[in-house]
């Protein structure tokens, strides 16, 4: 079958095209299909009959001529051809070279959907990466297989901070644990993905990327192949080369997106604001595919970066992303507008790992503490804030009005930083104490009494 | 034999004359397992438990003969299944790290001895009944596995085997049934999941769930046999808290239902399980657990059949006489997986996209909960505990709306209350329980006659702090009285000192009822001692700044429940404390406090602090 060309396109609209009088086609093929101009488009089988088969093209249907296009049957899913000599390459969506180089050629090809870890085989990721940002480090810390995305919204730095992440990434007091990067972009804009190239060849990594694109001004339908592309060649550098892959992604929402327009053209009951109800399991696909593994050394740590549109974290993307993610660091406009950098939002930020990856033998014995102590104590000094707001901060009590210059301190010294920045978890606990040592001990409780003795400037 | 028509996602139309609905089929070459979900003459439509791709139109399908069914039998505990009841890690040793598809593995090892002990009772029994006690397997060092006669059986028991180590397939004895044919018995039978099993009656729940989390069992109580649900938005703690449920409680058998979640979760719950104790017999927990993990990147439809596997699972539990919990996380998730197959059998949706039939099958899930008097008069408990995941934490949509008419306990999780870090982040104005006056005797019996006025001043507290922060939020705190800023510390004291649990406070973990109930009414006695010296005079601003104040919060994470006397001699320091404040009010020669606003007292400035 995967010599046959088949002209029975019945019918094609908006990505979907119908063939008829083909029996036999197995369902996920990848299809291969030439135009009247004879330029080559690439599409999946998503249902399959005697009678009809559905297929999803990922370059469009827009200007097919049914008479004239010729339909190969693949007769096997998407796969990616892997060898180390990925590592350095520039592809696109759908894994084909766009740096001008020769195609990947290797026996190995790999099925883009992978198949899903059995549960007993993970292992739990525990190991602390000093992402050198503090409000990550010390409140919301990132583990080694962890997959940990940025919220943001139109406008915010989520690139300039996941680039930072991918300079400072280290382990703690191991040099040698370099990470190699497997970068994604779908639905970007040119000029993002150039400053993520530059920012890797700045930092030297360039030759350790692998970079898939999909920008803003190409077929839509690929971007749901992207993502599943870049994941088999980081499964491929974690499992079978042993790296510490760091996955950047960029941008969810796009793929979202994408989806849900495919899903309308097939006529999926939409769940919410016509997003198809399956986009939950869609996304858990690609997102759970981060991780580590019982017995293999490699690892998987996921970044990827959503904007949520008008800011909303309730929308359908952030929430279900943030359903299935081991937390999320949250960008904010207000913040940004202070020109505070990063501007990480820490009470809606989690890390979902961190109690497992700091403390005694991770990090230092105090971090779980001061952590949940800096978030007790930002909460109360925001209600204060926004008292403040209310009755002028003159009407504030003594203690109140310590609340309020912790925030500022707060924001301006912990949570701002320079982008070439690289604090040491050390000095992001240090700085903790000092910015705590400005609120009466007694209002402490979130940290021991020997913490407190040990670390906190006003106990006598 | 039939063959595949069509292949649309996990839906396959099949020409397979002569199925039933509920029918378990393979399809294809590779050997694909599902269920038939639709006829139409003679062609059906069947749903996958596995990934569709690569099956084509023309290839076989054939019916099993049989509905969904799970092993019930030794060999269950300390194991993990999937969605369908497959072993994992027995695929794992046969088809590697990833979940090949097609693998059959029997969910009962089946080369593995177990040593069995006829019940005495069978001895010189002719007659046996479906539930009767066969005889027993010790199972793991803390459990008994009771090996019963399958449900529907009934007739004349002709012979049952010895003490000895069998297989779970041997054969252990026959009954010849009414009509004359003969039923084998085994170690194991086999029970269609959407099936209850039956029991002679429902029993009333009396005892409470004791879980050691304090905002649950002080506050909004649990019975075993009850049904409870944890809604939540994403990252607000439902995981963990029914994490904290599968360590601590005192069933004696957990179910962990991972419905749709992450992966690392159920790696979590398999990593620290084998390592904890449990409290109540001192035995890795491990030994009492079982999981049943349909991971969100696993095929939906066994997602959907997840739930009543584990259900399935629990309720066998039950009729051997045993308390069991089940907890499912995530609910939604289950009726997400409804919705889908829904949308594809095109059926009409009625509010966000979910089947009209959404309100009834979950009441129908939850309904399988509850204590029986079992088959062979025993007793026994299913209690339900089931997280929700509101899409955008509203607690108005449909599942969490449906599910909250239904369960007689419910916890919510509040944002705000998370993104505090206050842990278990459960809302203690949202949250309600039905179950308080059941509860409120046992404790009066077992801990402390004063529970439930305790437990209903403490809410009172919190109700009344809601009110006067709603005031302080516009004018400030100043223009509280001196006897109002004192109700919003002591809630204060409860919240920090009481309600707020780590779990991962290596002593405050776990809090025994005495422990619960200590603290609960150390810190009212702190709150009324206050409340006496306010009346008389003293400024609530110096009482909040007794030591005393910060120390209550701390006593949680400084004793351990083991450790009560420790506690105790604290607690009973409290009178004092307050004796050296009160000094300066009661005696008559100590001078008038000043009206509030202004200059302040002697006691006052002696006290004062740095500030
Ligand atoms: N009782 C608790 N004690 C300490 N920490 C907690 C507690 N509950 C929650 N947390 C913290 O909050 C994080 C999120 O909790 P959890 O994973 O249980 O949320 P969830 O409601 O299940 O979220 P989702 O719906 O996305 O699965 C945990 O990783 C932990 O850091
Ligand atoms: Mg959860």
């Amino acid at each position: 079958m995967k010599n046959i060309e088949f002209r029975t396109a019945v019918s094609a609209q908006g990505g979907l095209l119908v063939m008829g009088g083909v029996a036999g086609v197995s369902a996920g093929s990848r299809v291969s299909l030439k135009d009247h101009a004879g330029n080559l488009r690439n599409g999946l089988v998503i249902r399959s009959s005697d009678d009809a088969v559905l297929v999803e093209v990922f370059e469009g249907t827009d200007d097919l001529d049914l008479e004239r296009t010729w339909v190969r049957f693949l007769d096997e899913p998407f796969k990616l051809p892997v060898s180390r000599d990925i590592l350095g390459r520039v592809f696109n969506g759908a894994g084909l070279p766009r740096d001008g180089r020769p195609p990947i050629i290797s026996g190995d090809r790999r099925d883009v959907n992978g198949e899903p870890l059995n549960p007993a085989a993970r292992a739990y990721p525990r190991e602390f990466i000093q992402t050198g940002i503090s409000a990550i480090d010390g409140m919301n810390s990132l583990t080694r297989g962890q997959k940990l995305p940025i919220f943001s919204g139109g406008g915010l730095p989520h690139n300039r901070v996941a680039a930072q992440i991918v300079r400072q990434a280290k382990l703690l007091g191991d040099a040698s644990s370099e990470f190699v990067v497997v970068f994604a972009a779908f639905g970007t804009s040119h000029a993002d993905a150039r400053f993520f190239q530059e920012s890797f060849e700045e930092s030297g990594v360039i030759n350790k990327v692998v970079m898939f694109l999909n920008l803003a001004d190409e077929p839509v339908i690929e971007r749901l192949l992207t993502p599943r592309a870049a994941l088999t060649a980081a499964e491929y550098l974690a499992y079978d080369l042993d790296y510490h892959v760091l996955v950047v992604m960029t941008d969810m929402t796009a793929y979202a997106e994408a989806l849900r327009e495919v899903a309308v053209l097939r006529g999926d009951v939409p769940a919410r604001k016509g997003y198809p109800g399956y986009l939950y399991s869609d996304l858990a696909e690609i997102y759970e595919r981060a991780g580590r593994i019982k017995n293999r050394s490699g690892s998987i740590t996921m970044i990827p970066v959503l904007s949520m549109p008008s800011d909303d974290i309730t929308h359908p993307i952030p929430d279900l992303t943030g359903y299935i993610t081991e937390g999320q660091i949250v960008l904010g406009r207000e913040l940004f507008n202070q020109g505070v950098y990063p501007p990480v939002t820490v009470l809606p930020s989690l890390s979902r790992l961190m109690k497992d990856g700091v403390g005694k033998n991770f990090t230092r014995e105090d971090h779980p503490h001061v952590a949940s102590q800096l978030f007790a104590s930002y909460a109360k000094a925001l209600e204060v804030r926004g008292l403040a707001a209310i009755i002028g901060a003159e009407e504030l009590s003594d203690s109140d009005r310590r609340y309020l210059e912790f925030a500022q301190g707060f924001e301006r010294r912990f949570i701002g930083q320079g982008e070439d920045e690289d604090r040491s978890v050390y000095e992001t606990l240090n700085l903790a104490w000092d910015l705590l040592s400005m609120l009466p001990p007694e209002s402490l409780i979130r940290v021991s009494e020997d913490e407190l003795a040990k670390y906190h400037k006003g106990s006598a | 034999m039939g063959k595949i028509l069509e292949i649309n996602g996990p839906l396959v139309k099949l020409q397979l004359p002569e199925t039933v609905i509920g029918e378990q089929v393979r399809v294809g070459r590779i050997g694909l397992v599902g269920e038939v979900i639709g006829r139409d003459g003679d062609t059906a439509l069947a749903q996958l438990y596995e990934d569709t791709s690569g099956l084509k139109p023309g290839e076989v399908a054939e019916g099993l003969g049989w509905p969904l069914s799970v092993e019930l039998g030794p060999g269950l505990l300390n194991a993990i299944f999937d969605g369908v009841q497959r072993p994992l890690n027995a695929v794992r040793e046969k088809s590697g790290d990833r979940m090949a598809r097609g693998v059959s593995v029997p969910s009962l090892p089946r080369d593995r001895l177990w040593h069995f002990i006829p019940d005495p009772r069978r001895r010189n029994a002719t007659q046996v009944d479906g539930g009767d006690t066969l005889g027993s397997v010790q199972e793991t060092e803390s459990i008994v596995h009771r090996i019963l006669t399958p449900p529907l059986i009934h007739g004349e028991l002709l012979d049952l085997a010895p003490e000895g180590d069998y297989t779970v397939e041997e054969v252990l004895g026959r009954v010849k049934l009414a009509d004359g044919s003969i039923e084998k018995l085994r170690l194991f039978h086999r029970w269609p999941v959407r099936i209850p099993r039956p029991f002679k009656q429902r029993d009333h729940a009396v005892k409470p769930l004791i879980t050691g989390q304090r905002i649950l069992d002080t506050f909004y109580p649990l019975l075993k046999g009850g049904k409870a649900a944890i809604p939540g938005p994403f990252g607000a703690g439902k995981t963990m808290l029914q994490q904290q449920i599968a360590r601590w409680c005192n069933a004696e058998i957990v179910i962990y239902v991972g419905c749709g979640e992450r992966g690392n979760e159920l790696t979590d719950v398999l990593e620290f399980m084998p390592e904890l104790k449990d409290p109540h017999t001192g035995r890795p927990l491990m030994e009492r657990t079982l999981l049943v993990a349909n991971t969100s990147n696993m095929p939906v439809v066994a997602r959907e059949a997840s739930i009543y596997v584990g259900i399935t699972l629990a309720e066998y539990f039950r009729d051997q006489g045993y308390d069991v919990v089940m907890v499912a996380d995530s609910t939604s998730r289950w009726a997400e997986a409804l919705r889908e197959v829904a949308g594809r059998l095109g059926q009409m949706p009625v509010e966000e996209g979910y089947p009209a039939y959404l309100g009834s099958r979950l009441a129908a899930f939850y309904e399988r909960a509850g204590r029986v008097e079992t088959l062979s008069g025993d007793h026994g408990s299913v209690t339900l505990i089931g997280a929700v995941s509101p899409p955008g934490g509203d607690f108005s949509e449909p599942v969490t709306s449906h599910t909250k008419e239904i369960i007689q306990t419910f916890w919510a999780l509040s944002k705000e209350l998370a993104d505090a870090r206050h842990y278990p982040s459960v809302d203690w104005l949202e949250s309600f329980s039905g179950y308080v006056p059941s509860a409120a005797k046992w404790w009066a019996e077992n801990v402390d006659p004063g529970w439930e006025a305790a437990r209903a001043q403490a809410l009172d507290l919190l109700a009344a702090s809601e009110e006067l922060q709603r005031i302080v939020n516009l004018v400030g705190v100043e223009a509280l009285s001196s006897e109002q800023r004192w109700t919003l510390e002591a809630a204060g004291l409860i919240k920090e000192g009481l309600l707020q649990q780590s779990a991962t406070d290596e002593i405050d973990s776990y809090a025994s009822p005495e422990k619960q109930f200590a603290l609960l009414s150390a810190l009212l006695e702190i709150f009324r001692h206050g409340m006496r010296l306010v009346k008389l005079g003293a400024p609530a601003r110096r009482l909040i700044q007794m030591p005393l104040m910060a120390q209550a919060r701390r006593w949680k994470s400084q004793h351990k429940s083991e450790d009560m006397d420790a506690l105790k001699a604290k607690i009973a320091r409290i009178p004092a404390e307050f004796e050296s404040v009160a000094m300066d009010y009661e005696q008559p020669s100590s001078p008038i406090p000043a009206p509030r606003g202004e200059a302040t007292t002697h006691a006052e400035r002696r006290a004062a602090p740095r500030d």
